[in-house]
């Protein structure tokens, strides 16, 4: 605190925090306001009318494709959802608990945060030669006599699709995990270990308890992130499947602003359920704040 | 540590196995592209390898079919470099005034949060149709540039807070007592301290612009950044020219990677240098 000469006004935190608030409001304030305004208002495929309206989520809401895509979304969401928390807490546990020497501890978790600065689009496509009938999969499964056939399920398909998001967001589960776990007192396993706990027992009553900030947090990234996506699902099913986002997109594509901004208001009040049903289970900011 | 007495079991070996095939799955793919982005002329997406050329990178520069490939990657690399200085200065102040209480701190830090998570396609719509209504052109350089900070100011602010965390303002306190000014508590004591964290912001201010697609994809108005052009072409090139344009975002984006933590290193070197000669 600043007990010396005042010089330190208080309006200088204001100052400070100016600009990121003026473009924080003018870049996600305003135009997730815009997006709200816009699912009310009427529009006849080629313009626009800013007259309220309830059409556009009558349409939405009527539609039975809408359920379709939500109930395609949310499949993805928890497969993918499974597949990051057992990848996660399996590595971060092997760094935190197994790793002596603290310098591989950070090198081997950067290695795994690396990819998060490259390009997500690049990670993506580097799956088509891997899983395509002609792809590295197949000719790996054909020389070893297990399959005569090549698998046409490899790419272009649900697996595909999962299998991107598990490879694009397992990291976001590893980094929150791997800091929770990091925080645990070590005495504290030391103790249950002279207790007599076996090493499943401590890992299901101490570990896992003790990691579920991370957990929750690294969740509430996966789960937003595949809701969220609509590049992914397009490309990787072939356009045979559909996402939330990804039938917005279409409508976006058609001008259907409107109908796509109710569509998105929607997806953000399901995400938002299941936001805060997670942050019940588990409550991250006082655990943060420990 | 307790477990530096004990002997390392099965489990560490099954376990470090499992980490070892995670990591494999998280490169092998990006491997396999690079070797096939070097495919002779007559080569497919697939194995095998038709001879050994760089013949798809001189493609790439000397076709016409990629659309505007140098310039996607000159406004993306310009698109990085301001997204890099503004995050940077923007954090720094940001993380600075967090340490105190303001009115509204809440609902701004909300506000961050709020735009990591929500789908990045309809902040674009977002963004797009505001500036429409009021009358503003789309560009790449204010609409695009305002749209790719909406995604990197959070996650600099996230890190400031981290590295804030572990900043002790004292030695701002015992510069103000030996009475320096806020201006020169900040830039002889508080930046010199913090700079390896600033290089950290500033490694997600280029990276996370350079590679952003769903938020800019409405936004950038007529001229398309790299990433947008990359993933146009996921659908309509089936040759490893999309392998090459790889290869190379993403030799561009390790080298700002390998940039970033050569200058933390030497920094904490020089750091733990002269604290031993002191």
């Amino acid at each position: 605190m600043s007990r010396s000469s005042g010089r330190s006004s208080p309006l200088t935190p204001y100052l400070q925090v100016a600009p990121l608030a003026l473009i924080m409001l003018a870049m996600v304030g305003v135009p997730l306001i815009t997006v709200v305004l816009l699912s009310f208002w009427q529009s006849d495929g080629i313009s626009i009318y800013p007259e309220f309206t309830w059409a556009n989520y009558a349409q939405v809401l009527t539609s039975p494709v809408t359920l379709t895509l939500f109930l395609n979304t949310l499949k993805y969401a928890a497969l993918t959802l499974v597949a990051t928390i057992l990848i996660g807490f399996t590595c971060s546990y092997f760094l935190v608990f197994h790793v002596r020497n603290l310098k591989w501890q950070i090198g081997l978790f950067l290695l795994c945060t690396i990819p998060f600065w490259t390009s997500n689009v690049i990670r993506m496509v580097s799956w088509i030669p891997f899983l395509g009938r002609e792809g590295v999969f197949n000719q790996a499964l054909i020389s070893a006599g297990m399959i005569d056939q090549p698998l046409d399920i490899l790419l272009y398909s649900d697996f595909a699709v999962v299998l991107t998001y598990i490879h694009l967001f397992t990291l976001f589960m590893i980094v929150p995990i791997f800091n929770s776990m990091a925080k645990i007192n070590p005495n504290l396993i030391e103790a249950a270990r002279d207790a007599g706990a076996s090493g499943w027992q401590i890992l299901w009553t101490v570990i896992v308890p003790l990691s579920r900030t991370g957990i929750a947090l690294g969740s509430i990234f996966v789960v937003t992130l595949v809701m969220g996506d609509f590049f992914v699902v397009r490309v990787m099913s072939g356009g045979q499947s559909a996402s939330v986002v990804s039938a917005m997109k279409n409508q976006i594509d058609q001008l259907f602003y409107p109908e796509a901004a109710a569509m998105a208001v929607l997806l953000i009040v399901v995400v938002l359920l299941m936001v805060s049903a997670i942050l019940r289970i588990v409550d991250i900011r006082s655990e943060l704040a420990k | 540590m307790a477990q530096a007495t004990q002997k390392r079991g099965v489990g560490f070996y099954l376990l470090a196995a499992f980490f070892a095939l995670f990591v494999i799955f998280l490169y092998g793919p990006m491997l396999v592209i690079f070797v096939l982005s070097f495919q002779g002329p007559s080569g497919g997406l697939t194995f095998p390898m038709r001879g050994v050329s760089t013949h798809w990178f001189n493609d790439l520069w000397t076709s016409t079919r990629y659309g505007d490939l140098g310039g996607a990657f000159r406004r993306s690399v310009m698109l990085g470099a301001m997204s890099l200085l503004i995050t940077a200065v923007v954090c720094l102040f940001a993380g600075l005034a967090f340490r105190k209480r303001f009115i509204g701190a809440g609902p701004l830090f909300y506000l961050a949060i709020t735009s990591l998570v929500v789908p990045g396609i309809l902040l674009g719509l977002g963004i797009s149709q505001l500036f429409q209504m009021l009358g503003f052109r789309l560009h790449w350089w204010l609409s695009g540039l305002g749209a790719h900070l909406s995604w990197t100011l959070p996650f600099g602010l996230l890190i400031m807070f981290a590295v804030l965390n572990r900043f002790d303002s004292s030695w701002e306190e015992a510069a103000r007592d030996a009475g320096a000014s806020p201006w020169q508590t900040l830039r002889y004591v508080t930046v010199p301290i913090l700079f390896p964290g600033l290089i950290a912001v500033a490694l997600f201010g280029f990276t996370l612009s350079y590679d952003e697609m769903p938020r800019s994809l409405l936004t950038v108005g007529g001229r398309n950044t790299l990433p947008i052009e990359i993933s146009n072409m996921t659908t309509n090139v089936t040759t490893p020219a999309l392998y090459a344009i790889g290869t190379v975002t993403s030799v561009i984006s390790f080298a700002v990677i390998a940039l970033a933590f050569a200058g933390i290193a030497l920094i904490q070197k020089r750091r733990a240098r002269a604290k031993r000669g002191a």
